[in-house]
């Protein structure tokens, strides 16, 4: 509301204003950039960013619950390995993943590579964390329990453990989500060909609001709907899980 | 010590556990026989949990030995099965897949799929005795409290322990819950000839169930030393640490299976005598005369403990 009315108030004093583009402006923005193949190369631009995008943010999540919950998951059971192991991860985590992006574009290249590594740098550890203190939350009972049930080392991680701590590993992505979205927008912004990061740091240049504001809408959306669909996960596969957390 | 004694079912000697600087358990000497149900009562923080820690394995003592069946304890395994006070139950797993889970877990995984129906059959079984056989696939969080104490004592059962550990499994319950989950073990009890070990801090519980009762405390006197004067303190009573002992061991009448029984007279005296002994700590006998009544009870003191030509 506020927007429409300064939006209105600028463009009657100037209709060449770019900064607070209006609703119609910004809907033929769309239209150009998602539905209308790129003059260049044929593509449509806004549907190619989204899909790379999703894309390194999809590959570097994966690869960081992967790792933080096998990690975690071992650091959190096994007394010897974590001492061995948590003082590293720890030390990791104190790294601002930001200030190691250089070195990683230099050493994994300005591609696709460097972008996940940087998801990965920065969501690993916390999620790693957030599944160690879950694992050593698990009462001591049921530890000894499942020995008594004939559980071996590897059995007790994997089939008593691991199914009990995946969905707070959903609610460790879903935490991060936020962090993994700052850091592609980084990446992108520095060195990329398409996303959505760059597209908006692209736009910047021709101070192209009325495309950069339905891309920050765009991430936002999906943010969301990556929220919604956990969460919906968590219902329907773990009902257990939301039952006890609700309690 | 008496010589007659034969290794129990479940034998313990000369067991010590300490925390740190506090002694907790005193030279414990135990023989259980299969088949008997013992409870071991006591007043709070005397180590009954302690106890049952080290036979479960879950602790190593500092000095002696637990074995079952001839051998030595060791870590937890298949031969103890544990119902706990609380989290007794995997929350991810339906009531059914609880009680297969010990079955499931000891075999490999051909095996596993193989049997797959035969276990769950005889888990049904366990379910039906239990009452339960209609919340097979509900899942823990879903059951009562008193429900979820009998899925997880069908869940220990299923394997057939050499013992059957109980750490004040129906504490939490109430009142009324309580007395018919009583009625439960005692039925299952008498059809199943099982050992079991139960541990309660609740008197009128451990007599009215066990055929043996074992009471654990601290409230005693040795010729170690004398701890008059630090009153209620249990380890400091200057230089002399000491910790809980047996201080009385006796058999229990069983006669009636109904709750009635705990409101007869001699249900009472017997009650009373027992709070007395080991709950007061006021009232410390000395170790030379320890109520042992139980065939069974045997006992080796040192000689610091207790001087025979004093």
């Amino acid at each position: 509301m506020v927007y429409a009315l300064a939006s209105d108030a600028r463009h009657r004093d100037n209709p060449q204003d770019k900064l607070l583009p209006t609703a119609g402006q910004m809907v033929d923005a769309v239209q150009r950039m998602a539905l209308r193949p790129d003059a260049r190369s044929g593509e449509r631009l806004m549907l190619k960013d989204s899909a790379a995008s999703l894309r390194r943010l999809g590959l570097g999540m994966a690869l960081a619950a992967g790792i933080g919950l096998l990690l975690g998951l071992n650091l959190g059971l096994f007394g010897g390995l974590s001492a061995l192991g948590a003082p590293f991860v720890t030390f990791i985590s104190m790294i601002p993943p930001l200030a190691v992006l250089p070195i990683l574009f230099i050493s994994f290249g300005v591609d696709e590579l460097a972008k996940v590594m940087l998801i990965f740098i920065g969501i690993f550890p916390v999620i790693t964390r957030d599944v160690m203190l879950a694992t050593r939350a698990i009462p001591r009972e049921q530890i000894t329990k499942s020995l008594t049930l004939g559980a071996s080392p590897a059995a007790l991680a994997y089939r008593i453990v691991l199914p009990q701590i995946l969905p707070r590993l959903i609610d460790a992505v879903r935490l991060t989500l936020g962090a993994a979205w700052l850091f592609l927008i980084a990446a992108e912004a520095i060195a990329a060909d398409s996303g959505l990061g760059y597209r908006i740091f692209l736009m910047r240049r021709y101070l192209a609001m009325d495309v950069i504001l339905p891309y920050v809408l765009l991430i936002t959306l999906l943010g969301y709907l990556m929220d919604l669909g956990l969460r919906q996960t968590l219902k329907s596969f773990f009902p257990w899980y939301v039952a006890g957390r609700n309690r | 010590m008496s010589a007659n004694h034969n290794r129990g079912w479940l034998h313990i000697e000369d067991l010590y556990k300490s925390y740190g600087s506090k002694l907790v358990l005193d030279n414990i000497d135990l023989s259980v026989s299969r088949a008997e149900l013992c409870t071991v009562v006591g007043p709070s923080g005397c180590g009954k949990s302690t106890l049952l820690r080290q036979i479960l394995g879950e602790e190593a003592p500092d000095k002696g030995h637990i074995t079952l069946e001839g051998r030595d304890v060791g870590f937890p395994d298949t031969r103890r099965g544990i119902v706990f006070q609380r989290y007794s139950l995997f929350p991810h797993l339906s009531v059914l897949d609880n009680v297969t889970l010990g079955p499931r877990l000891t075999s490999g995984l051909f095996e596993r799929r193989r049997r797959r129906r035969e276990f769950e059959a005889d888990a049904m079984t366990h379910l039906e005795r239990m009452r339960l056989a209609e919340h097979a696939h509900k899942y823990p969080h879903e059951l009562s409290g008193g429900m979820q104490q009998r899925v997880a004592i069908a869940q220990a059962l299923m394997l057939k322990p050499a013992v059957l550990m109980m750490d004040e499994p129906f504490g939490a319950l109430d009142p009324d819950t309580r007395e018919q989950m009583q009625l439960l073990l005692l039925e299952l009890w008498e059809a199943e000839q099982m050992t079991v070990f139960f541990v309660t801090h609740d008197l009128e519980e451990a007599v009215f169930l066990g055929t043996r009762i074992l009471v654990l405390s601290q409230y005693y006197t040795d010729d170690r030393g004398d701890d008059r004067g630090d009153d209620r303190g249990d380890d400091r009573g200057g230089t002399v640490r000491r910790g809980a002992k047996i201080v009385a061991d006796y058999q229990l009448p069983r006669a009636a299976t109904a709750t009635d029984v705990k409101r007869s007279p001699e249900f009472a005296k017997l009650v009373g005598e027992i709070r007395d002994l080991g709950f007061n700590p006021d009232f410390r006998r000395h170790v030379r005369d320890f109520d042992l009544r139980h065939p069974h009870s045997f006992r080796t003191l040192t000689p610091e403990e207790y001087r025979e030509s004093q």
